[in-house]
């Protein structure tokens, strides 16, 4: 079965669970997404919302305590929850490829960088000087000074946004039809995060991929993408157009999330504004809403009724989707 | 206030080359400088921010500060004392006033060990074998936000945003005179990044503890911070109060810097000063002033001479020749 063929990825009432020694932690609970082809969808949330679980499912390398208990996560038309390893195996890398948060988890600490660059080569025909001469034209890409000197330094002498950029590097060289970035500016000063944000967007433009964000940045998530994603304890909780939802938000935790942005706060102060209390336990999730804790708008029925998904502008072709019991008026 | 640490022209170097490679290349040294003529003062109960390109130093700074590299030049005086000539037995006590919050939150923790163990792990260290570990391990988990049930966790069942919230409570158990915090916030969401800011306020507020502060979010020093330095190609460019930093910044650098920032609420409305040309690499550090190959405002002198620090009054000063 082929799903829209406009999606590049396309997840539905996906749902993961961790084994712990309080039982099952249930990271992510019926999670539809789609990414369309060409497009760069951002993802924000609660650090430990279940933004890395979710990518982890869509590279299917997940944790050993990690158990997928529903949905389907289907990339160019085919399931990858089903797919047989070995496919799975010759997509990474070549049609989807990712950068992580911590970029020493890419990069093996013993081996020289030119030589990792140069193995991730190994499909293809050419020379391996004609593969040194590219790694370096890589490197060179992404503002690293030096090039083909640096080829044989390791990993540990170079700073840590180098490392960033050196797996984006890596990342890119493929020329894959979906790139996830799990937080791949975080490391990297406001010039260089700028022209890595320019760089994400020409690669997009020129190779036609699609981008899964995710960042806490949300000045680098209104300037790269197109949609957003909210997430909070394992659910997603609004999604839409950026300009919409920046500028909109309906979902209570949207609207907090905004006002604590510190680059949104003309006077400076040593109170940061924070969402108060604690995100629930997700071995042992309330009733109703997830957000009911700490939520400052919260009737009698968030307690108890879970809220169901609601389009905010009907009828627009730009969806903007929230799942809150104030929007099923 | 009264001066708690004072660093006077640090100079550290990393080896990149074999001697025998650098003898056989004639001229080229087998270092770098990745700090050179570094000076600041941070006083007692002060926050002092340090932010610049990737790549400048800024982790190596600290590094050296805190005891962990060897320094090629210079010093580093702690409430009197020069840190790079302690012998060991004194460099282990001055360890015990300052704390390091690692760049790196997963990587820093040992993978074997439980969170309980991780934080109190100071103790052990340092011989306070007389606390009660467990009360302990919940007091700190608290102050940072975590619940106690994050005790019998392993870093990789952690998110990277708890992964350094624990790297906060560690950082906390010797009540630090120091905190030097490498990227604190980096990789959490504005709200939990709100939390451990204020925690970080609170504990000086309460304290006077110190702190150095490393960080990419230029958004949270202009609220944090008392003093900032701008780092380039290890060294300072530019160094005064934040506020007038902020709003009037005069190397080239900073500027170019400041506007870079992206925010959700003027998307597209900033005037951004895009640098031109690559990074240079410290290996070959370029003639007159280090930031001419970049610099959108550079003149003919800039490329031979080097500028020295203009002094612009309430120890403020930039290092340019045509300042803005
Ligand atoms: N292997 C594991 N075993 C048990 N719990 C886990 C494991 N990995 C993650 N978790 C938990 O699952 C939840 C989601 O974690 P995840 O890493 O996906 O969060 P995240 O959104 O990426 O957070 P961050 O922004 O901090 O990186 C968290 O509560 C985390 O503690
Ligand atoms: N152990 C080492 N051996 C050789 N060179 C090193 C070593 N550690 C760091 N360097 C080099 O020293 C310079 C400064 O690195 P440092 O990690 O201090 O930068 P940084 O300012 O902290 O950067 P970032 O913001 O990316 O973390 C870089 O050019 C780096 O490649
Ligand atoms: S559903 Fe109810 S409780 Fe949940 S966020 Fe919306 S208003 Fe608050
Ligand atoms: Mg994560
Ligand atoms: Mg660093």
């Amino acid at each position: 079965m082929s799903k829209a063929t406009d999606n590049v990825l396309s997840i539905r009432n996906l749902s993961i669970d961790y084994a712990t020694q309080e039982g099952s932690l249930k990271a992510l609970r019926n999670v539809d997404l789609d990414i369309p082809k060409g497009q760069i969808v951002g993802v924000v949330g609660e650090s430990g919302c279940g933004k890395s679980t979710l990518i982890s499912s869509i590279i299917q390398l997940m944790a050993n305590n990690a158990k997928t208990t529903s949905g389907t996560v289907f990339f160019e038309g085919e399931d990858l929850l089903t797919m047989s390893p070995t496919k799975l195996k010759s997509l990474r890398g070549q049609r989807m490829s990712i950068v992580f948060q911590d970029p020493m988890s890419t990069l093996n600490p013993v081996l020289t960088i030119g030589k990792q660059m140069v193995d991730i080569q190994y499909r293809d025909k050419r020379s391996k000087s004609q593969k040194r001469q590219r790694s370096a034209d890589m490197l060179a890409q992404v503002g690293i000074p030096d090039p083909a000197s640096r080829l044989n330094q390791y990993p540990h002498e170079f700073s840590g946004g180098m490392q960033q950029r050196i797996s984006i590097a890596m990342a890119l060289q493929a020329q894959p039809a979906l790139l996830i970035a799990d937080e791949p500016t975080t490391a990297l000063d406001a010039t260089l995060e700028v022209q890595i944000i320019d760089m994400l967007k020409e690669l997009q433009s020129s190779i036609g991929c699609s981008i899964l964000f995710i960042s806490h940045h949300l000045g680098v998530i209104a300037e790269l993408c197109n949609q957003v994603v909210v997430m909070y304890a394992g659910e997603i909780v609004e999604q839409g157009p950026v300009s919409r939802v920046f500028k909109s938000p309906k979902h209570p935790y949207t609207q907090k999330l905004l006002e604590c942005d510190p680059a949104s706060i003309a006077k400076k102060t040593r109170n940061l504004p924070t969402i108060e209390g604690e995100i629930p336990n997700l071995s042992d999730l309330p009733a109703g809403c997830i957000f009911t804790s700490r939520c400052h708008k919260k009737t009698a029925q968030c307690e108890e009724l879970k809220p169901k998904r609601h389009a905010v502008t009907q009828g627009a072709t730009e969806k903007h989707f929230v799942t809150c019991h104030l929007e099923s008026l | 206030m009264s001066q708690l640490l004072e660093v006077n022209n640090l100079r550290v170097q990393f080896r990149v080359k074999s001697s025998m490679a650098s003898w056989l290349q004639k001229s080229e040294s087998p270092f770098i400088d990745a700090v050179r003529d570094v000076s600041f003062k941070i006083k007692e109960g002060e926050t002092f921010t340090l932010v610049g390109e990737s790549g400048s130093g800024k982790s190596t700074l600290a590094n050296a500060v805190v005891g962990l590299l060897p320094t090629a030049s210079g010093s580093i005086n702690f409430m009197g004392d020069d840190v790079t000539q302690m012998p060991d037995k004194q460099l282990m006590a001055y360890r015990k006033q300052i704390s390091m919050m690692w760049q790196n939150p997963t990587g820093s923790l040992s993978p074997r060990m439980q969170v309980g163990d991780a934080i109190t792990e100071p103790y052990k260290i340092h011989n306070l074998s007389d606390r009660d570990k467990q009360q302990e391990a919940k007091r700190l988990l608290n102050l940072v936000g975590l619940s106690a049930r994050f005790q019998d966790r392993y870093p990789h069942q952690l998110s990277g945003g708890q992964a350094r919230r624990v790297g906060v409570a560690r950082a906390l158990a010797l009540n630090p005179k120091l905190i030097v915090a490498d990227e604190p916030t980096a990789g959490l969401d504005v709200s939990v990044q709100g939390e451990i800011l204020n925690l970080l306020n609170r504990l000086q507020d309460d304290l006077g503890v110190s702190l150095f502060v490393i960080t990419h979010n230029l958004n949270i020093v202009r609220h944090i911070s008392d003093r900032t330095a701008i780092m380039y190609l290890g060294r300072f460019v530019e160094e005064g109060p934040t506020d007038d930093i902020f709003v009037n910044p005069h190397h080239p650098y900073t500027l170019a810097l400041l506007s870079a920032n992206p925010e959700v609420t003027n998307v597209g409305a900033l005037e951004r000063i895009a640098l031109k040309g690559e990074v240079p690499s410290l290996m070959h550090r370029p003639s007159g002033c280090e930031f001419h190959t970049r610099c959108p405002f550079a003149q003919e002198l800039c490329a031979t001479v080097a500028p020295v620090g203009i002094d612009f009054g309430f120890e403020y000063s930039a290092t340019c020749h045509y300042p803005r």
